[in-house]
């Protein structure tokens, strides 16, 4: 079961209180959409999930696992970012294969899971281009991408469809929630947004 | 561009260019003349009727082979190179740790280190070279290159680590936060994400070194003494000028052929150099 459990979550920067006492049950493949203006404290929570904020007080489970002292690479999760951190000097096919790489696949299993992530989004005649050869819709999959090869616990989207223009992020939308959703594994999602799209 | 009359274009760019390309480039010109003047016409009165400082009718190849026969040229360049690389490569490889830890890490008194790292490269050599020179002579490394691969990165490292510092900060962190979810550790990340893209600065800062040992004189004048242990700059310096008698000649040879390897390397990488002194990553 992937079920994300916050529990009396709060976050302190010296004097700023960033984020006061979250609590929120997210159940197994249940899509969570934090809606809120900026700098109340969505991205934060989320980079708290992920472990690259400490947390102040309260408690993160992930299937009954305490995670709050796991290091981002224990947790099982993938996360897309706001400007998507394509890395620049690799291929779409290479940035989308780094996290197998990290975590020992084998090659032919890197290769099979990336070809099929890439049919999925739409983006396999895209596999040798870098980055900085894509539109903004194609990076964002090739984001997504990077999350649904390692098919992990959870997901976590932060503000990625801010910039991109309205029909793109219409269709952004509806193709990262349907991309993994058809997965084996369970999954949870959650994605910050300040607009309601 | 200038825009509007010809003479504004002629006035404000074309003339003050020119001056600022034939002030540049004369000494270069003037190495140049020297070194295929015969001696007759090097040593020529001013008031001379046949005098031609700018130029030569006969020129001669005679220095350079005085110099690469006559003089340990060779060695000198060899050990310059060894010298220079090896400093550089020390130097780097501290300067791109030092750079990361200080941009990158949170840890108490980062600040203040980094300050202090870029204060002592403001201390002069000129200072410096006195206790140098004591501790040269402690663990007996006078007179052997190891002297100068050994004091050059008390230079070379902190503006090392102050040009990395300031490159790897205009790199994304989410690049690596990235990398870190993905299942990167922290060195990893660093070597498989960071360092290939802050090749410019990485290249940047070689350069840079690599220069400045090259060109370096008081250290290797004073840590150095036999002829065959000698740089470039110190041998050329020494050998050729000898009481109140200048080999110019000879001078202005070694000069010009000590100058190769630093405008080679410069030619190769000008590109990726101006980029990271101009502009940024963008993520």
């Amino acid at each position: 079961m992937a079920q994300v459990i916050i529990r009396s979550l709060n976050k302190r920067f010296d004097e700023v209180h960033a984020v006061k006492d979250v609590n929120l049950d997210i159940r197994d493949k249940e899509f969570v959409v934090l809606v809120g203006p900026s700098g109340c404290g969505k991205t934060t929570t989320l980079r708290m999930v992920a472990g690259l904020e400490s947390i102040t007080s309260g408690r993160i489970l992930i299937d009954d696992r305490v995670i709050n002292n796991l290091p981002p690479m224990d947790r099982d999760i993938a996360m897309v970012f706001q400007n998507y951190a394509l890395y620049p000097h690799m291929s779409v096919y290479d940035n989308m294969a780094f996290g197998l790489r990290m975590r020992k696949f084998d090659r032919d299993d890197i290769a099979r899971r990336v070809q099929e992530a890439a049919e999925i989004l739409g983006i396999h005649e895209l596999l040798r281009r870098k980055p900085r050869q894509l539109s903004g819709g194609q990076r964002q999959r090739v984001a997504l991408g990077r999350a649904i090869v390692r098919h992990p616990q959870v997901f976590l989207f932060d503000e990625p469809l801010s910039n991109l223009d309205a029909n793109c992020a219409s269709r952004c939308a509806w193709s990262s929630k349907n991309s993994t959703t058809g997965s084996a594994r369970p999954q949870s999602m959650s994605r910050t947004t300040r607009s309601r799209r | 561009m200038i825009e509007g009359a010809s003479w504004r274009r002629w006035v404000f760019f074309y003339i003050p260019l020119t001056a600022f390309i034939v002030a540049l480039l004369f000494p270069f010109y003037w190495m140049l003349v020297t070194t295929v003047r015969p001696d007759g016409e090097l040593y020529r009165p001013w008031n001379a009727p046949n005098y031609t400082p700018f130029w030569t009718m006969h020129p001669t190849l005679e220095h350079i082979k005085d110099l690469l026969t006559e003089t340990l040229f060779g060695t000198w360049m060899f050990n310059t190179m060894v010298i220079s690389i090896a400093a550089t490569a020390i130097s780097l490889f501290c300067g791109l740790l030092a750079g990361y830890a200080l941009s990158r890490l949170k840890f108490p008194f980062a600040g203040s280190l980094g300050t202090m790292i870029f204060i002592t490269y403001l201390v002069p050599q000129t200072l410096l070279f006195i206790p140098l020179a004591d501790i040269i002579r402690n663990f007996r490394l006078g007179d052997s290159p190891w002297a100068l691969i050994l004091t050059y990165p008390t230079f070379l490292i902190p503006f090392c680590t102050w040009l990395m510092m300031g490159y790897f900060k205009s790199i994304p962190k989410e690049l690596e936060e990235c990398a870190r979810i993905d299942g990167a550790t922290r060195w990893r990340a660093m070597v498989y994400i960071i360092f290939p893209i802050a090749v410019p600065g990485i290249l940047s800062a070689g350069i840079f070194a690599f220069t400045l040992s090259w060109n370096e004189f008081i250290y290797a004048l004073v840590f150095l003494s036999s002829p065959d242990q000698k740089t470039v700059p110190v041998g050329v310096t020494s050998e050729l000028v000898r009481g109140d008698v200048f080999y110019w000649g000879e001078l202005m040879a070694g000069a010009l052929l000590g100058s190769i390897p630093v405008a080679f390397v410069y030619s190769f990488f000008v590109e990726h150099y101006v980029a990271s002194l101009t502009g940024s990553v963008k993520g």
